[in-house]
């Protein structure tokens, strides 16, 4: 509890132990409640397979579309000087602050049957977004999105624009620069952010229900399956959270060694 | 030093907090019922009634999922009267000890069909629904199994677009647009007055939903509560359950 600079202030430590406790407490919780045996039998059920596989594949799937668009954002954002810099940046963290049910509203009344780009394109091409799995990928990006472009945006400062200005003298083009200077000095925040979409998308729930509904197969995914069986299967509902709880630490202790340590 | 300013400050604030509860031991009378949310126009209207009938009594309703308030009368939650939208739900307050006496059946909800009101798809009815995009409350839900108890009666072998999480989101679909057509209580589909047009459902008042009233253990005021059980019995409660969709047994 100490080292060169002298003893760590308890004023920092016990807020650092109550934070700990705070987010450590309620997990251990759950493992300790949770009807381990039913894990099996939960395990064989075909909607848990379904839900957990669908779970997956879209915040997989919204990770990556959320790189293909965000890191150009970040990039905007963190390098290029335009008036409503700042603007923009505000309009693009707000789905961080919003209840996830109002940002699955706010989808419906832009890509909704209804909704002012939904039902002309449905007019146009018979093709709509809602109760179907492309739905449940452009719900998550919505709410994962942010994520990944604060992120990046974070590294891309930190990295400074002095290694670009250097490329440039070197004869680079902006894209060469980008490519090769730019993208692997802020490898470590674009992980981070890629890690922290995924996450949020696994868990993603309120926007996905409101916005794509829920169906077996197609739109259900496991936080879905969790909230409906917590009604009749409580149960049921903590081994299934059990399994989501498990399948994120897996992700996250096999990134952990790549991405995540920052020492 | 700013430690002794923020203490001065903060103490008065505090002190204020505190006030508006120690001002609450005035001479009104309040009973509160919990009920299940799809009697949130009918009880509201029968909230005036009793005001107005009992003077210096103030009722406090308190509306959510059957189950959930089930659960909260059992672990002791203040409430002098529950009302359930099933029976399982009244089964668990009276296990659970909280619901005293016997539960009463007050109305039944049939389950409809309704379609937004301009009818994107054309329905005319229950025999043309089933192959527009329709959605119903998911299986784990009670409005869920109803549906899916009356779908498999009438041999309807498509499925929706959407299993819903409760009756609210489904209706929240129709008025919205969202979805050609759904299954809800028929106090839901009056509640949402112009939003929706409404079908009945073939065999749908054969299996109806029944609602139960009863007593809790905790009231304060067990006369009171009981006086509030007998409007929502009387002519008049039943008249105002009727209005708002319900059926009356």
């Amino acid at each position: 509890m100490s080292d060169s600079l002298g003893r760590a202030p308890a004023r920092l430590l016990v807020p650092a132990g109550l934070a700990t406790l705070l987010l450590v407490l309620p997990l251990v919780s759950l493992l300790l409640t949770a009807p381990w045996s039913m894990l099996g039998e939960q395990l064989g059920t075909e909607a848990l397979r379904q839900a957990m596989w669908l779970s997956v594949l879209t915040a997989t799937v919204a990770t990556g579309v959320c790189l293909l668009l965000g890191l150009p954002l970040a990039w905007v954002l963190a390098r290029v000087d335009f008036p409503g810099r700042r603007l923009l940046r505000t309009l693009v963290i707000v789905p961080l602050v919003l209840p996830p049910v109002v940002a699955g509203v706010a989808l419906v009344s832009a890509f909704g049957r209804t909704g002012i780009i939904g039902e002309p394109l449905r007019a146009a091409t018979g093709l709509s977004l809602p109760y179907t799995t492309a739905g449940v990928i452009v719900a998550h990006v919505f709410v994962s999105l942010p994520f990944v472009v604060i992120s990046i945006e974070g590294a891309l400062r930190s990295a400074h624009q002095e290694y670009d200005a250097a490329a440039a003298t070197l004869g680079a083009s902006r894209w060469h620069a980008f490519r090769t200077v730019t993208v692997p000095l802020a490898l470590p925040g674009i992980a981070a952010g890629m890690v922290l979409a995924w996450a949020r998308s696994l868990g993603e729930f309120g926007a996905t229900i409101t916005f794509a509904g829920n169906y077996p197969g197609t739109t259900q995914t496991m936080p879905t399956l969790i909230y409906l069986s917590i009604n009749s299967h409580p149960e049921a509902a903590k081994t299934l959270s059990l399994v989501l709880l498990l399948l994120s630490l897996a992700v996250l202790v096999a990134l952990r060694d790549r991405w995540l340590v920052t020492s | 030093m700013p430690r002794p300013i923020l203490t001065r400050l903060l103490v008065p604030a505090a002190v204020c907090l505190l006030l508006p509860l120690s001002a609450c031991g005035d001479d009104t009378t309040e009973i509160k019922v919990l009920a299940a949310a799809s009697l949130t126009e009918s009880f509201q209207t029968l909230e005036k009634q009793f005001e107005d009938d009992h003077d210096g009594v103030d009722v406090k309703l308190s509306f959510g999922s059957s189950t959930t308030l089930a659960e909260q009368a059992n672990d002791g939650a203040p409430g002098d009267v529950l009302a359930t939208a099933d029976e399982k739900s009244m089964d668990l307050a009276v296990d659970g000890g909280s619901a005293t006496g016997e539960p009463t059946k007050f109305a039944t909800n049939a389950l409809v069909l309704v379609v937004p009101a301009d009818n994107p798809a054309k329905i005319t009815g229950f025999d043309d629904f089933a192959d527009s995009d329709w959605v119903r409350c998911d299986d784990e839900v009670p409005c869920g199994r109803l549906a899916v108890s009356l779908l498999e009666e009438n041999e309807v072998e498509q499925e929706p677009v959407s299993r819903e999480v409760d009756v609210k989101s489904v209706l929240a679909k129709i008025a919205s647009g969202e979805a050609d057509a759904g299954f809800v209580y028929a106090s839901d589909a009056v509640a949402a007055g112009d939003d929706v047009k409404m079908f009945p459902v073939p065999g749908a008042d054969e299996q109806p939903n029944p609602y139960f009233i009863a007593t809790l253990d905790q009231s304060g005021d067990s006369d009171l509560a009981q006086e509030w059980l007998d409007l929502v019995s009387s002519d008049e409660g039943q008249k105002v359950l009727e209005e708002a969709g319900f059926s009356t047994p």
